[in-house]
């Protein structure tokens, strides 16, 4: 007899009964705050980046340590476009955004433009992390570059990217960044209700997003990027061009981290360098790892928990959030290695063998 | 001829680890390279899968220089190597370690949307069934005992297709049986390719000697010849001498 009560199905029919059905519902009676839908949906965006440091990191073992970068190059794109759109709404009545404005700026700058349209700031949004990835990827990929060097190297990269937006020659807003977005083709973003309407795109692509990297790393794809982790040169014995693989998923993961971002960006009202300093690109590795690193469900289980713990912590004792990250990676790098999901494994096989009673 | 070496030599860090004048090896050969440790066996292997530069010389495989090539490209050429200390896949299942060998087309997007063909599950199984590890097709690679990965990694190299094997030290950890059985699978396999294996176990080398066996020897290649002959031959007892008299004794 087939075995429908197990820890998946229970995983995946309480996920999209508590976040498809209930708190939908719930928001529309009125029993649960849009705030709360909002950082939801928020969650869900980082669980989409934190699928693509899975495959990267989890299956290929290649640690990158920009992710939170290709995050903002997707936040950026929409929060310009959103800036652009409103045009004339600002405090300054200008056709440029405010920003601009404080700066002395009185025209547009040429690379402003294409994001007057939504479609071509969506392709940019997509097509920038998947050019700079595979770009950067090509180069240090085939230098043989890897282990240590690749987190170190990317972990530069990021930072170095920080620098360049924080400046407000850049022209990106500096350290405030960009903000007072307005309305989203239309919509006004401060409505509840479409509020609901981002809460629930994010989902189904969380949904999505899951749904291909599960496709991939079950695909002869996802097996050579877990043959790569185990023998990098046997998978080159055996005629795989290892350096396209590793180009091709440290592209998939930027872009799955550009559309968390992008999505992120309109619920959040402001994205800002912050978001792609040195230290969030760790957070993001630390929710897979607390999570449980090579497998999805894992991932995307620790980024919801992460950031609700998060949430919850810096409430009530807010001093302390940093103390309680660091004991929980201590001891899931200590105890659990294969996280949080790891451990509901461990419990489900300890139980079915109960029941068993072997 | 399908593979010559002609003055190949490399170094490391001034050291002469290999410096061979000649070394040919016929279609559907197999040869066996035996020496005392640090004679240089496994680099020449390294040398010839593109695992190490040489510093000089050259090597035509298959009337094609090799020698500067990368490890894919002389695979593609026909070249596969079972290493010393097995090398498979171990968090992946004994049949997709040999799915992924399985010649075929290997570029990124082929491998997305690769659909396995009952072919391709036929040649799989077979191939198992050649190297005992049927009933373990579905188990992880890295459960399997150190003999079974050793078949594992022959199975590997027998999908892959390839014109001409090496294969370093298979009966290593081993138990007399399973080193015979891997000996018939060897003397099976050079009756449609090439083969060179590196052994130790005299025992071993007996039963599958049946053409010429090279010795190294610091480097050198201190003569080549049958079995017979070459066991006794003063030089390479010599060159034996001290650790492994009893290594010659049959």
């Amino acid at each position: 007899m087939k075995k429908y009560l197990t820890t998946d199905n229970i995983f995946y029919a309480s996920a999209l009964l508590i976040f498809l059905v209930l708190m939908p519902i719930g928001n529309l009676l009125g029993l649960v705050s849009t705030n709360t839908i909002s950082l939801w949906g928020r969650y869900f965006c980082f669980a989409v980046a934190a699928l693509g440091i899975d495959l990267i990191w989890g299956y290929t073992g290649i640690l990158s340590m920009c992710q939170a970068f290709f995050f903002c190059l997707g936040g950026y794109s929409i929060a310009m476009h959103m800036l652009l759109a409103v045009g004339g709404q600002g405090v300054y009545g200008a056709k440029i955004p405010d920003f601009m404005i404080w700066n002395q700026v009185t025209s547009l700058p040429a690379f402003w433009e294409p994001f007057h349209s939504f479609g071509i700031a969506m392709i940019l949004a997509l097509l920038l992390p998947a050019l700079f990835a595979g770009v950067f990827g090509f180069f240090v990929f085939r230098s043989r570059i890897k282990g240590v060097y690749f987190a170190i190297i990317t972990q530069a990269l990021a930072f170095g990217a920080w620098l360049i937006f924080l400046r407000n020659e850049t022209m990106l807003g500096g350290t405030n960044g960009l903000t007072d977005f307005k309305s989203l083709l239309g919509f006004q973003l401060s409505e509840p209700k479409v509020k609901l309407g981002l809460y629930m795109i994010s989902l189904v692509v969380l949904i999505g997003s899951y749904l291909l990297c599960n496709y991939l790393v079950k695909s002869k794809f996802g097996k050579v990027l877990v043959a790569i982790l185990d023998s990098e040169s046997r998978v080159s014995y055996t005629s795989y061009i290892v350096q396209n693989y590793k180009i091709a998923v440290f592209v998939i993961s930027a872009v799955l981290a550009s559309i968390g971002g992008i999505l992120y960006a309109p619920q959040t009202g402001i994205i800002t360098p912050g978001l792609m300093d040195v230290k969030s690109s760790i957070e993001m590795v630390m929710w897979v790892a607390l999570g449980g690193r090579g497998s999805l469900k894992g991932a995307i289980v620790g980024a919801l928990l992460v950031n609700y713990l998060y949430s919850l912590c810096t409430s009530m004792f807010p001093e302390s959030w940093p103390y309680i990250l660091g004991i929980l990676f201590i001891l899931t790098v200590l105890f659990f290695q294969k996280g949080f999901w790891g451990l509901t494994e461990l419990l489900e096989s300890k139980l079915s063998k109960k029941s068993v009673g072997v | 001829m399908l593979l010559e070496v002609k003055d190949l030599n490399v170094s490391f860090g001034g050291v002469k680890a290999l410096d061979l004048s000649e070394f040919k090896v016929a279609d559907k050969e197999l040869r066996v390279i035996i020496g005392p440790n640090g004679a240089g066996k496994s680099t020449f292997m390294d040398i010839l899968c593109g695992k190490t530069m040489a510093n000089g010389g050259a090597v035509s495989f298959n009337q094609q220089h090799i020698l500067g090539k990368r490890e894919v490209e002389i695979a593609n050429l026909g070249i596969g190597r079972k290493f010393q200390k097995p090398s498979v896949f171990s968090r992946l299942t004994v049949f997709d370690n040999m799915l992924l060998a399985t010649k075929m087309p290997k570029g990124v997007f082929k491998s997305m949307f690769f659909r396995l063909s009952g072919e391709m599950t036929d040649k799989i199984h077979e191939v198992a069934a050649k190297v005992g590890l049927s009933e373990h097709l579905n188990k992880l690679a890295g459960n399997l005992s150190h003999g079974q990965k050793q078949w594992l990694e022959i199975a590997i190299v027998i999908l892959q297709e390839p014109k001409l094997m090496l294969i370093d030290e298979p009966a290593a950890g081993m138990s007399d049986e399973e080193t015979y059985k891997t000996g018939e699978l060897l003397l099976e396999l050079a009756q449609t390719k090439s083969v060179i294996v590196i052994e130790h176990d005299m025992n071993f080398v007996k039963q599958i000697a049946q053409g010429m066996v090279s010795v190294l020897v610091r480097g050198k290649l201190l003569m080549e010849g049958a079995f017979d002959e070459v066991r006794n031959d003063q030089r390479v007892i010599d060159s034996y001498l001290g650790r492994s008299n009893a290594m010659l004794e049959v």
